[in-house]
């Protein structure tokens, strides 16, 4: 009898206020929560690549033949060495964020501020990083040709095996074809910059280089690019509509205009939470420095923060897979 | 609040003294899964590329791989092994359920969608 009067009360003190039955207080609870909703987010926008890239799975650009550049190797076919980079930067900075977190705990300000600081600077590497990653992926570095039905057509050398750049290869023809702007034609049509090169300088080039092959958007059974006879190629060039130079969000020279616009999409949204923390750090490392939460009794802030810092890099070990290893 | 903090990781497997020594541990840990995800990915030993339910195997390691790091940096950068159970499965629990759930669905439909794609009388490559 004694013994359920004690369980009882005890009971009634967990569930009648004024104490903590999950043991996190309300911030580092809400951060948590917050977390779960943006990971449905991110998962949103990864199944719904996922989606679009088995419903064209056959025809899907490949990863490493799209992101090959790393910085000063100019030329040197470098797939995957930098988003690597990137992965590393990013673990490491959720690394010295940790750190700070547990500095924190000792209640150590000098040691918690020099770790925020790091953090800061990983986080600024990664989104500068990331920025360089757009850069090359919208100028592009071949070119391609489009034809009536949206499908891309790359030029490989056929000696060789190696991509061909259009703008090398085509031939220069004389015309007075000139940008459409609104001061010089009609008010209410636009259009963005032209190519470098005409699409008839392109076709010509094209005959006149008998050692081009066009490579088509098709995967074959090893999972690699079709490549065409010079015989096909030949007769699918007829097809081509538009030359199609670098990427932005209608079309771009790797294959399926989906591709550019989940690339864009998902990395945008995911640098611009980097950014974000980023900036979320800085007025944290300030109210460190300041000794905010020395006066307070508890660095607990650094804690939330963190929270989010390593959600961040969580989501890139997501996209890293989906978008560049997968 | 530092002894808190549940110090081994792999399941008791590698202890660690301090929380601080525990970070580096899981930074070598995440490194190394990181270094063979890349390797892979830039190799692509041929012996990897068989199909399986219609992802390559080199894929399905990739998936698994990934699993492996976010659990590490969830348990361990972000403290969830130290909250209480409780806690823990409010969190997690609802990505188990609905992730899963959202794949399952759109993929299928994926699959469809490129079968219908592939049988139909309209061609899609012009």
């Amino acid at each position: 009898m004694e013994v359920s009067t004690v369980n009882e009360s005890e009971e009634l003190e967990v569930w009648s206020g004024g104490n903590k039955p999950l043991q996190a207080n309300y911030g580092k609870m809400m951060m948590w929560f917050f977390i779960v909703s943006d990971a449905l987010t991110f998962s949103g926008f990864l199944v719904s690549y996922g989606f679009s890239r088995f419903k064209n799975i056959n025809s899907w650009p490949i990863a490493d033949q799209v992101f090959t550049h790393f910085p000063f190797l100019h030329g040197v076919d470098a797939p995957m060495y930098y988003v690597a980079f990137m992965t590393f930067i990013l673990i490491f900075s959720s690394v010295t964020m940790v750190l700070a977190v547990d500095a924190g705990h000792n209640m150590n300000k000098s040691k918690a501020a020099f770790y925020m600081l790091l953090t800061i600077f990983g986080g600024a590497i990664f989104v500068g990083s990331q920025a360089w990653e757009w850069k090359n992926f919208i100028n592009g570095e071949y070119g391609a040709l489009e034809t009536k039905g949206g499908q891309i057509l790359q030029f490989v050398n056929g000696e060789n095996g190696k991509r061909a750049v259009i703008h090398d290869f085509s031939k220069t023809i004389l015309t007075d074809r000139t940008n459409h702007i609104k001061s010089k034609g009609v008010w209410y049509f636009s259009e963005k910059s032209l190519p470098s090169v005409s699409l008839l300088e392109v076709k010509e080039g094209f005959k006149l280089n008998s050692n081009l092959l066009i490579r088509t958007e098709i995967l074959d059974e090893k999972g690699e690019k079709t490549i065409l006879s010079r015989k096909e190629s030949l007769e699918i060039i007829e097809h081509a509509q538009l030359v199609v130079e670098g990427a932005n969000l209608i079309r771009n020279e790797y294959g399926n205009r989906l591709f550019a616009n989940f690339f864009f999409f998902i990395t945008g949204f995911h640098g611009f939470h980097v950014f974000s923390g980023v900036v979320i750090n800085i007025i944290i490392f300030f109210n460190i420095i300041i000794g905010t939460y020395e006066r307070r009794g508890h660095y607990e802030m650094v804690e939330k923060v963190g929270l989010y810092w390593h959600f961040v890099d969580l989501v890139w070990v997501f996209v890293f897979t989906f978008f560049y290893l997968v | 609040m530092a002894a808190e903090h549940k110090l081994s990781i792999f399941r008791g497997l590698l202890k660690f003294k301090s929380n601080e020594q525990k970070i580096w541990g899981v930074l070598i840990f995440l490194s190394i899964v990181t270094t063979i995800e890349v390797g892979l990915g830039i190799n692509k030993p041929a012996f990897l590329l068989h199909s399986f339910l219609q992802i390559k195997i080199l894929n399905w390691i990739f998936i698994l791989l990934t699993l492996v790091k976010a659990y590490y940096i969830a348990w361990d950068f972000m403290h969830l092994r130290d909250e209480t159970s409780g806690f823990m499965n409010s969190i997690v629990l609802p990505l188990l359920i609905l992730i899963p759930y959202l794949v399952f669905i759109l993929i299928i439909e994926a699959d469809y969608i490129y079968d219908m794609m592939q049988a139909g009388f309209q061609s899609w490559n012009f």
